[in-house]
């Protein structure tokens, strides 16, 4: 049944933080908040590479979004200007709005994809908005974890079990 | 596919967690137990806070009560001596006019004032791990003897190369337009220029309110003085000029705070007028960073190319949130950021039962981490009913031992930065290195101390003697 969706509690206690790996900050566009699409060599066994980027594209559009220049933003400035900012007091900003969007969509990214492979995604506005923190879990339990000398994702189960995940 | 083997174990329910760091709903009998503090309590940059973590200030705030005294008294005696004159002689929409400036700009006084600039926290632990393993590999050298000089990244922005500077107190990359702030202690982004005035930095997120601040301020000033001239010269061509002053005395004092104070303001607002249209910052006008005198090719990326829109995005965009969360209360478990002077492995010591405890091994392990600590031993501390456990915690670290070693240093600084004696300008690193020398924990990666030793007569050095250089030069 339902063994996609997991409870991510119970992840942590049965399973041990390998490592984590950290998504940088893309500046070529300047300083608009986006996350290099680079795949990290230590998830390479662990999730599917299409899957890591379709995930990290979001999130760039996600905060393109709430950044975005342009007729509305310009009307929220205008207003809490003119109200010299007291508007703030009852109202949150676009800004705002559009994080908390970002931080279901990650919960529910982590409960879907990452948890079911032993990742984690940590929202980035709880880093400085400069990573994306993936932590990578050795799950305690699986017959197959076992010190793997290479890199970070030792043979998770949903390896197959046996053998560990070497690439 | 599950990664757990086991069927029983996994019931496979669903159950809410909350990512957020900040809900202390979630293990209400641990906060009991201990006193729950919250983050600003244990910030780590040299900034006060006040109404329990709602306002954040710097923490030299003597010259922005002077503020506060210059604006609340003039307007005060202008509105107690002058406009009851003016309002019959002319119009009550005088002291109409008058109040809704003054309110403007106590308004945008104290929010740019009270309000975060945009500071970046600091890098937990692991991230500065993380940074450090890439900054080895990128050098082709592995752990141990003299490290190279602190590096910078390159990164190409619309077409220019921008270098991204190492921040040693922060251990972070610093985002392109940040600068750390040695009075404060802060990385800030978009940092423009520290204001003794409103007692805090000018970053990105107060700059619009600092603006509004000087502008508001600009046509008070103005309107006063204007009225108040105007008050003097009626009242002379009723009385006599001497008479006059004496029957109004307090006209003559507010005449002569505007006199003075309007040509430093309206000259700041004109400034400040310039850097919003062409889209820089006080720091990059003063360094020069994007003027022609260094090179034909030399252009700013960040400008989008016309007055209109830059004004427009610079007052009118979107304002980011706080990043530093300071009201949120501080696991018991969580990872803290490294603290400058004791370095990473400090908190090797602080953390007994935390997740984040299994990541210590890997940042005292000097080789990298790609070698046999990747598997780790089950932890005790593992199997504690960590319920509560929430991902995410840049949590500063709970104590400073080294404040003392910092502030005679930074003591040091404002002297040298004073420019213009409206703005702080401050070199971007020249404070962190000495003070994380004086550190000398024992377990400090022997690595660590090269790396300042060398910082500090390499780039760092040379970058805050350069800055200073075009800080006189200017």
């Amino acid at each position: 049944m339902a063994t996609e969706v997991h409870n991510l509690q119970e992840l942590r206690r049965s399973a041990s933080l390998a490592t984590k790996v950290f998504i940088q900050r893309d500046y070529s566009d300047g300083t608009i908040c986006q996350f290099q699409t680079k795949f990290p060599p230590e998830l390479d066994s662990r999730i599917e590479r299409q899957l890591f980027e379709e995930t990290v594209k979001t999130l760039n559009g996600f905060y393109a979004e709430a950044e975005k220049i342009g007729g509305s933003s310009y009307l929220e400035g205008c207003l809490a200007c003119a109200t010299a900012y007291f508007i703030f007091l009852c109202m949150e900003t676009h800004y705002e709005k559009v994080l908390k969007k970002i931080s279901r969509y990650i919960q529910e990214q982590n409960e879907k994809v990452f948890a079911p492979r032993g990742l984690l995604l940590t929202d980035p506005v709880e880093r400085g908005m400069r990573v994306i923190e993936i932590s990578i879990y050795e799950d305690r339990c699986s017959s197959g974890s076992s010190s793997s000398g290479s890199s970070s994702g030792s043979g998770s189960s949903s390896a197959g079990g046996g053998g560990a995940g070497t690439r | 596919m599950p990664p757990g083997g086991g069927g029983p174990m996994k019931d496979c329910e669903y159950s809410q967690i909350s990512t957020h760091s900040s809900s202390p709903m979630e293990s209400p009998h641990k906060k009991n137990k201990i006193a729950a503090r919250r983050k600003w309590e244990v910030f780590p940059g040299r900034n006060k806070f006040f109404c329990n973590g709602r306002i954040m200030m710097a923490r030299q705030t003597g010259v922005f009560y002077l503020t506060l005294i210059l604006i609340l008294v003039t307007s005060g005696l202008f509105f107690a001596f002058d406009c009851p004159y003016l309002a019959v002689k002319i119009t009550p929409a005088i002291p109409v006019v008058g109040g809704i400036l003054f309110f403007f700009v106590m308004g945008t006084l104290l929010r740019t004032s009270f309000s975060d600039p945009g500071v970046l926290p600091r890098a937990t632990p692991d991230e500065a791990a993380d940074l450090e393993r890439q900054i080895d590999i990128a050098n082709g050298t592995s752990s141990g003897g003299y490290r190279p000089p602190p590096r910078t990244k390159e990164v190409i922005i619309n077409g220019q190369t921008v270098k991204l500077k190492y921040c040693f107190t922060c251990k972070i990359f610093r985002p392109p337009r940040a600068s750390h702030c040695s009075l404060c202690d802060n990385c800030v982004e978009r940092f423009d220029h520290h204001c003794p005035w409103v007692g805090n930095c000018v970053g990105k997120r107060n700059y619009r309110f600092f603006y509004m601040f000087i502008l508001s301020l600009s046509f008070l000033t103005v309107f006063i003085f204007a009225f108040v001239i105007t008050h003097v010269i009626l009242r002379s061509q009723q009385t006599g000029f001497l008479n006059a002053l004496k029957d109004s005395p307090a006209s003559v004092l507010e005449a002569v705070v505007c006199f003075f104070s309007v040509w430093s303001i309206v000259g700041l607002s004109g400034f400040h007028t310039y850097l919003i249209s062409s889209n820089q910052t006080t720091n990059e006008d003063i360094k020069g960073s994007w003027s022609n005198k260094r090179g034909k090719e030399n252009y700013n990326p960040y400008s989008y190319g016309n007055i209109f829109t830059n004004c427009c995005v610079a007052l009118c965009g979107p304002i980011s949130p706080s990043l530093i969360d300071r009201r949120g209360y501080i696991q018991p478990d969580t990872p803290q950021p490294a603290a400058p002077s004791n370095g990473i492995t400090m908190y090797g010591a602080m953390q007994s039962q935390s997740d984040m405890a299994a990541a210590t091994p890997l940042l005292q392990s000097e080789p990298s981490l790609t070698s046999d600590e990747m598997h780790l031993p089950g932890k005790p501390g593992l199997g504690t009913p960590c319920t509560s456990l929430t991902l995410g915690q840049p949590t500063p670290p709970s104590s400073m031992p080294n404040l003392t070693a910092e502030a005679t240093l930074s003591d040091i600084l404002p002297m040298k930065d004073e420019h213009g004696g409206h703005q702080f300008l401050t070199p971007d690193e020249a404070p962190s290195p000495p003070r994380m020398l004086g550190a000398g924990s024992p377990l400090t990666h022997s690595r660590t101390m090269h790396v300042l030793g060398l910082a500090s007569q390499d780039s760092l050095h040379e970058d805050s003697v350069r800055g200073l250089v075009k800080l006189s030069s200017v």
